[in-house]
């Protein structure tokens, strides 16, 4: 596998600029002859769907979900980024690219991520002409909020649904290009595989999850805006359709896969409450704006938060980061709500929580103005726990929230299979080994608006793409590989829900891939892991038929990926002998219990290689850091 | 706790469905009403029998995936809540719940509380968006927007688009949806320029669809997890009147 970033020559702040000049065009003619196919509908599939048409391609954009609209996008809360300065508060492109190259632990590649920082004033003013209604001051300006790992006030936001207004901003986009015949789209469809021909990625094989009917679809190059793979720990924020099987099916084709092991553990969610939870909620990040966050002094003290006097509370974050207090990095603050609630001062009835308070608030501003600002929040808060934040503090705890690894991809968003182009969550890029928050939204549409469309353009220009008919080799091999796979699931026939296998999954990765890992935990996964794998293909039920609408079917699929996928990420886990950002080997930490890199060693991307009946080959690519110095991340 | 479940089973949309009784014995009071149903249906696959299909997705009340009819109420009977947000502390224990897809000519069934809301996306592409291509747009802040159209607009950005306005109506009309779009770009600067050509487009769309007429019984609002207004019917009314006396 060869990894060449094609990082373009130049100083830092001219690279996409000159990039964008020396990429070749298709003229407005040739375009309507290419087509394109789009998987995913969140903020990087749609913009980049819309987008594409509205250039001229012929376009297919396919989801899972019953509308384009549904995208797990749409759960994102509290802002997006961009180098603005609108607040004239000392903001600049180059602070935003250094916020995050640090934010991320200095994980990520300088080149992608300047071009990031420089495209997210764009995005806002698209945003901003498609109607998106982002929050005003009384002047009728664009308000601005902090986010962790930033003492800036650049995060742009609509209320806490800041991904829905986006998403539906992007869908609006997309429905305007169907609307017009520009793009055909596929709703309830999920890729099942993807078809590489003659070296490159030429289409794919998609199941109607309506009909079950099984399709197969060829274009001149592939996307995939298909998210992360948070899901594989069962209980996470994400919506419980997400899934891996897009990009691990690329994976076995042959796309190398980044940096499986970087997961974002996010430190504000709501407490699991019993073993029936299917899903974790995240209370967004915004919340530690005016939250404080604070367990009692004493070791099992278990008054009620409100009797518990101000000196005997221990408002960690801000003892431990006055830098940053309550706003410290994700990474960080979810670390440091383990270890209060390891060390015995956790709070609720498993002692896994912590309090989050927004009394100082309300004495501050007033109940209106907390209201304003996070109503929808505190809501959704009382509605699963019946507890009323404007009188008790929030209890929270770290959930699974994003992921940071994904298909690798070079500067040009293309994977190690030409054609087969990567964007979102579904790529590994810009975070690093830890993301900001509303970082995601930024890089989604970055992505699927700006940078995607000019460098796939290039990729059309610079091949040529001789027409493939559906019936050829590949395509009746792909079809022939998904029907025999959904086959075998209904031939086992055995005792146990495709659900079950997950939680046991979701349990063995939280335990031992989760928010600390150390060698011993994860050699014990990865024995376990293929032992669950084997009791899957001899004990799992599948009921009723393909031919037809089937949840347990379509689950059973995806679990089965996940299955191999979690193995993937602890074998990553278990080779980056190392802590940074949200890979936390115990092993490597400092004497204060920070993350502790190890430049000399690991300063470069993992990337994996299937191998067909063989444990798969990792391959590295090399970060250089050309404009910034390699620091210990510090927000004290 | 422990709650009996009347369920509507129907194989396909061609095919003849029926409610089903099913019993849910252990019940916890804090699981959400989607997870007392996943566990009825974990039960289901473990004696080979088919499980309930419903639709779901975030489970956090945000991406209007699921629907259902609870008791006759679209949501059930928590005030401003998405069935995946209603936890089943708000039943009695040994309570009957029954349990009914979307009902509507332009949702049909697909299978037992799956419908198809794909009208609800043909509407939207006949005009509910602002004709911008990307790129080439002013600087956002060129625009000032009053706080107050901002926040109005946002009201009634909120929508999700789960279908429950049409499901409580006694006429299948979507005029609270198509109104809350149309509400959302009227009320901002960006979106009025394209106002008339959108509000007939879509609410032409939304008739062919077969979505009934409106006749002001509020139940949409009732029901709505979002709490859309219905004085977004209102402004429609009004968007859709300005365009028919407009010449162009």
């Amino acid at each position: 596998m060869q990894l060449d970033a094609k990082i373009p020559a130049g100083n830092l702040e001219s690279k996409w600029t000159r990039h964008k000049f020396d990429m070749k065009l298709v003229s407005p003619a040739n375009k309507r002859k290419k087509k394109v196919l789009v998987v995913g509908t969140g903020l990087a599939g749609a913009s980049a769907a819309a987008t594409l048409a509205e250039l001229g391609y012929q376009v297919e954009a396919f989801c899972y979900q019953d509308s384009a609209r549904r995208a797990h996008s749409i759960a994102a809360q509290g802002g997006i980024n961009a180098a603005k300065n609108y607040q004239g508060d000392g903001d600049s492109i180059y602070r935003l690219f250094y916020d995050t190259i640090k934010g991320g632990d200095f994980r990520a590649r300088e080149a992608n991520v300047y071009r990031l920082a420089e495209t997210s004033v764009q995005i806002i003013d698209q945003a901003v002409a498609q109607g998106v209604p982002f929050a005003r001051e009384y002047g009728g300006l664009l308000a601005n909020r902090s986010f962790g790992g930033a003492q800036v006030s650049r995060t742009f936001y609509a209320r806490g649904q800041t991904g829905q207004q986006l998403l539906l901003g992007a869908y609006s986009a997309l429905s305007r290009q169907v609307g017009c015949g520009a793009v055909a789209l596929h709703t309830r469809s999920e890729m099942l595989d993807l078809v590489v021909h003659e070296g490159r990625a030429r289409g794919i094989i998609v199941r109607n999850l309506a009909t079950g009917k099984i399709t197969r679809h060829v274009a001149d190059a592939v996307v995939l805006a298909t998210g992360g793979y948070g899901n594989t720990f069962y209980l996470s924020t994400n919506a419980t359709g997400c899934n891996v099987t897009a990009t691990y099916r690329a994976y076995k084709h042959g796309a190398g896969f980044a940096n499986p092991c970087y997961t974002q553990i996010h430190p504000t969610c709501i407490p699991v409450s019993g073993d029936h939870q299917s899903k974790l909620t995240l209370m967004s990040e915004s919340l530690r704006n005016d939250g404080r966050v604070w367990v009692p002094k004493a070791m099992g003290d278990k008054r009620s938060p409100t009797s518990i006097p101000e000196d005997e509370r221990d408002y960690y974050l801000e003892r431990k980061y006055p830098g940053y207090g309550n706003l410290a990095p994700r990474d960080i603050a979810s670390r440091s709500a383990k270890e209060a609630c390891d060390s015995g001062r956790g709070i609720g009835d498993s002692g896994l929580g912590v309090y989050l308070d927004f009394s100082a608030a309300i004495s501050r501003l007033g109940k209106s103005v907390v209201e304003e600002r996070y109503a929808n929040l505190f809501q959704m808060y009382e509605k699963i726990t019946d507890e009323n934040p404007y009188e008790t503090p929030m209890r929270i705890y770290p959930a699974v929230h994003y992921t940071m690894g994904g298909l690798w991809v070079d500067y040009n968003l293309e994977s190690t299979i030409p054609g087969l182009f990567v964007i979102g969550e579904a790529n590994f890029s810009d975070h690093g080994a830890n993301r900001l928050g509303a970082s995601a939204l930024m890089q989604g549409l970055a992505d699927g608006y700006f940078i995607l469309p000019a460098t796939l353009s290039h990729y059309l220009a610079s091949n040529s793409l001789p027409s493939v008919s559906a019936d050829a080799g590949a395509f009746t091999e792909g079809q022939a590989a998904v029907e025999a796979r959904i086959h075998k699931l209904f031939s086992i026939q055995g005792s146990r829900s495709p659900n079950s296998f997950h939680r046991e999954l979701g349990l063995l990765m939280w335990e031992h891939c989760g928010m600390a890992r150390d060698k011993a935990g994860l050699e014990k996964a990865l024995q376990k892991i293929p032992e669950l794998r084997e009791a899957f293909w001899q004990d799992l039920r599948v009921t009723g038929t393909g031919e037809a609408l089937n949840q347990q079917l379509e689950k059973a699929g995806r679990v089965a990926d996940f299955l191999e996928f979690g193995e993937l990420m602890c074998r990553d886990a278990l080779s980056r002998e190392e802590s940074c950002g949200g890979h936390f080997r115990t092993e490597y930490q400092t004497e204060e219990g920070e993350a502790k890199r190890d430049d000399e060693h690991y300063s470069h991307v993992s990337v994996w290689e299937h191998q067909e009946g063989r444990a798969p080959v990792m391959h590295k690519e090399s970060l250089a850091f050309e404009n910034v110095k390699l620091a210990t991340r510090s927000y004290k | 706790m422990k709650v009996r479940l009347h369920v509507w089973r129907q194989p396909s949309s061609n095919a003849p469905g029926k409610m089903v009784q099913y019993d849910a014995p252990n019940i916890s009071p804090a699981m959400s009403f989607l997870e007392m149903l996943d566990l009825v249906n974990e039960g289901l696959v473990e004696k080979g029998e088919e499980p309930i299909a419903f639709d779901h997705d975030c489970r956090e009340g945000i991406c209007g995936t699921c629907s259902l009819m609870i008791n006759g109420v679209a949501h059930g009977p928590s005030e401003a809540t998405t069935t995946c947000q209603l936890h089943m502390r708000s039943f009695r224990d040994g309570e009957d719940i029954y349990i009914e897809p979307w009902r509507a000519q332009a949702f049909p069934v697909l299978r037992d509380l799956v419908t198809d809301r794909s009208s609800f996306d043909r509407i939207m592409q006949a005009g509910g968006f602002v004709s911008v291509n990307t790129g080439g747009v002013p600087d956002a802040n060129a625009i000032p927007i009053s706080k107050v159209d901002a926040d109005s607009a946002m009201d009634a950005a909120a929508c999700i688009g789960c279908g429950a306005c049409v499901a409580a109506c006694k006429n299948a009309s979507a005029m609270l949806f198509v109104s809350a779009k149309v509400s959302h770009l009227a009320l901002l600067p960006q979106g009025q320029v394209e106002g008339s050509m959108r509000a007939k487009a879509m609410v032409a769309q939304m008739d062919q669809e077969g979505f009934g007429a409106c006749t002001n019984t509020k139940e949409c609002e009732a029901v709505c997890p979002k709490e859309i207004s219905v004085s977004s019917i209102a402004r429609l009314n009004r968007e859709f009147l300005k365009a028919s006396v407009e010449s162009r």
